[in-house]
């Protein structure tokens, strides 16, 4: 069977977690591969939690439905860890992303015994230090692109700020401070 | 561009290859060829002598059957008045009045 | 040359209209086909097309102010969903029957009640016999490409009848993916200048549309509207063999896949067709002979082509993404068992019902409808009619 990385986003409505799946589409996009990028389709409100979805691979994507075994989830408001069970259905040969101030052991306890690889980053205070404003999706996407290994750093790097030169054409100083965001949030997911 | 159909042979006897897409109508003023005239009951009648030419009457009628020339109303088209009375109703100098029959 | 993009689906058909630049879209917003009439008043307040955008005040208006300009002598577009369609539902008449080449961008969503906003077919559905022209995609490129042959079909001297292009609501209409499009200079010398014969707007031959028909005509009318409808199949053909020469992508009536030697054959609409091929490749993996007979154009519906295509398998399944309420199933269900029927075929086949209301159809869905398939194939089991894939019970 043609195999496809499914990554699946959890965020809350305004949070961008739509946008940060768009994206991470654009990116892989970018690099040649066959992408897919779309949220839970329902009315969006501020605050409500969302989900979106990503199938990333080599070959086209033909399957047209919401993603109930991802290989990656992705967690871009921690205060969904109570309410949400964000680790159904993901495999455990795959990994969580969790943007979190608090560490690993703290965070564990609240992921339903899940078995595979967990990590963590602190979105909010990298985008707060880089951009002086809380916008956790480039770090969350920089996250997952290196724990989904889906391209290497530099070649991640040189594709964003091609995008971000083209997104921001009318404010460039925002460039620098998401490029920051990104370099930081490599390194630093855990 | 191509032929229009003659519309003026289209009747209820076509055939449905005979009819033109749509029902279409090519041609301007089609209605004319209309008498509608026929189906009046009623006929207005006008008193030459009160008319005063306020021409109050030739706007209101449905059927475009009261003609104005020069500023000034002619005789009903009789072809196409229905004899709907309309006119007659709102003629302030009571100078149409209707009559029983065509 | 073909640009390769990503987008979602609303985005590539907006796309497709900037490249083809027709002359009147009025529209009226509805999610979830709000983008369109959004992303198309935006290319052009930024001066990249000539469009002129009406926005009216309901479906109603949008539709009726379509037919205006149509008749008028332009190239007229609009776009829309759901309910909004089902507010146009006296209009669509009047486009049909006045044999305007109007193109309707659908974004199909299930109908109110109960309220909903998310996929099915219940909106194009309910407007099948409405006289137009219906082709449905699977994917964003489907969508992108049924646009752009559109025109080619409506205004085609032997068609001239309005034409709903489909699309899946969220689906496909929110979904990025990847597409290859053409460049808008091919595009607009495939799509040509609209040249119509006779229009409202020529004061050297004045006309008029849309009379009253009484008894004398209305069937007479009515037979001409079904030979155009009977000619747009092969239109629809030529255009996409046309088509074909400068994209390079194959369209008929409707796509086979592993169908030919097929003993079970799922036969549906839209973008569910994509996650029931992933399921055949994992069956005939397995030695399991699944086919798909995926509908593009269901109007004109193409029944005898359909009944030759089904013929000899061992038990069909036809997938409404639609509830009927006529306690017999789906509308795709009963015309194309109507066609085995004619054609004197003697296969069994079941009427199913799924994804109304955006509910999800997986993969694994499609796995298991084979398998029902086959256990009704080989007696184990009876065929259940107008069940629904996915119900809680």
């Amino acid at each position: 069977m043609k195999k496809h990385i499914e990554i699946r986003w959890h965020g809350r409505g305004g949070q961008g977690a739509k946008t940060a799946a768009l994206l991470l589409a654009d990116v892989a996009f970018n690099t040649g591969m066959y992408v897919q990028g779309f949220p839970e389709y329902g009315p969006e409100r501020m605050g409500a939690p969302i989900t979106a979805y990503n199938r990333i691979g080599d070959t086209p994507i033909r399957a047209h439905s919401n993603i109930y075994t991802p290989d990656f989830v992705v967690v871009v408001d921690e205060t969904l860890l109570h309410t949400v069970e964000v680790t159904k259905g993901l495999k455990p040969e795959g990994a969580i992303i969790i943007n979190t101030s608090q560490s690993k052991e703290d965070i564990i306890p609240l992921l339903n015994g899940y078995s595979g690889r967990v990590y963590t980053i602190d979105a909010r205070k990298i985008s707060i230090e880089a951009l002086g404003k809380y916008f956790p999706n480039s770090p969350m996407l920089a996250a997952v692109v290196k724990v989904a290994e889906i391209m290497n750093k530099d070649e991640f790097l040189n594709l964003m700020e091609a995008s971000y030169k083209h997104k921001f054409a009318k404010k460039p100083e925002v460039i620098e401070g998401n490029m920051n965001a990104l370099k930081k949030a490599f390194e630093e997911v855990k | 561009m191509a032929e229009r159909t003659d519309i003026s042979k289209i009747n209820e006897h076509s055939p449905y290859c005979d009819i033109t897409p749509g029902n279409q109508i090519y041609g301007g003023g089609g209605s004319k060829e209309f008498n509608t005239g026929e189906w009046r009951t009623q006929t207005p009648v006008l008193d030459w002598s009160k008319c005063v030419q306020c021409l109050m009457c030739a706007p209101v009628c449905p059927d475009s059957s009261i003609p104005v020339k020069d500023g000034k109303r002619l005789d009903f088209d009789y072809d196409h008045c229905k004899g709907c009375g309309i006119c007659a109703k709102v003629c302030s100098f009571k100078a149409i009045s209707m009559k029983e029959g065509i | 040359m073909s640009i390769r993009e990503r987008m979602s689906g609303n985005e590539a058909v907006s796309y497709a209209i900037k490249q083809v630049n027709p002359d009147v879209m009025p529209a009226f917003p509805i999610t979830p086909s709000t983008e369109i009439p959004q992303m198309v008043s935006t290319y052009i307040s930024n001066g990249e097309i000539d469009t002129e955008f009406i926005p009216v005040e309901s479906e109603h208006s949008s539709m009726s102010a379509t037919i205006g300009a149509s008749a008028a002598g332009a190239r007229a577009l609009t776009a829309t969903s759901s309910c909004g369609l089902a507010f146009m539902w006296e209009t669509l008449y009047i486009a049909a029957s006045d044999r305007l080449p109007i193109v309707l961008c659908l974004v199909n969503r299930a109908l109110t009640g109960p309220i909903n906003i998310n996929c099915d077919h219940s909106d194009s559905m309910g407007a099948r016999d409405s006289g137009w022209m219906q082709i449905y995609a699977e994917t964003n490129q489907e969508a992108y490409d049924n646009f752009i042959m559109s025109y080619r079909i409506t205004e085609h001297k032997d068609v001239m009848l309005p034409l709903m292009t489909c699309m899946d609501g969220f689906i496909t209409s929110h979904a990025v993916e990847n597409i290859e499009l053409l460049e808008t200079e091919e595009v607009r010398k495939f799509v040509g200048e609209y040249n119509p014969e006779n229009y409202l707007l020529n004061a050297e031959m004045p006309m008029a549309v849309g009379p009253y028909a009484n008894s004398p005509f209305y069937m007479e009318t009515k037979m001409n509207q079904r030979i155009a409808m009977q000619n747009a199949k092969k239109v629809i053909l030529d255009v996409a063999a046309e088509f074909e020469k400068i994209s390079g992508r194959k369209y008929g009536l409707f796509e086979e896949y592993y169908l030919d030697d097929a003993e079970y054959a799922v036969v549906m609409i839209g973008s569910a067709a994509g996650t029931t091929k992933d399921a055949i490749d994992n069956l005939r993996s397995q030695g399991i002979k699944a086919g798909l007979l995926k509908i593009r154009v269901f109007r004109p519906f193409p029944d005898t082509e359909i009944a030759a295509a089904l013929k000899g398998k061992k038990v069909v399944a036809i997938l409404d993404r639609c509830e009927g309420n006529s306690a017999t199933g789906g509308p795709l269900g009963a015309e194309v068992k109507a066609a085995l029927y004619d054609s004197g075929a003697n296969t069994v086949a079941v009427n199913y019902i799924y994804g109304i209301g955006g509910r999800d159809y997986t993969v694994e869905d499609a796995e298991n409808l084979f398998n029902e398939l086959i256990d009704i194939g080989n007696g184990k089991k009876q065929p259940e009619q107008f069940k629904y894939i996915g119900l809680r019970k």
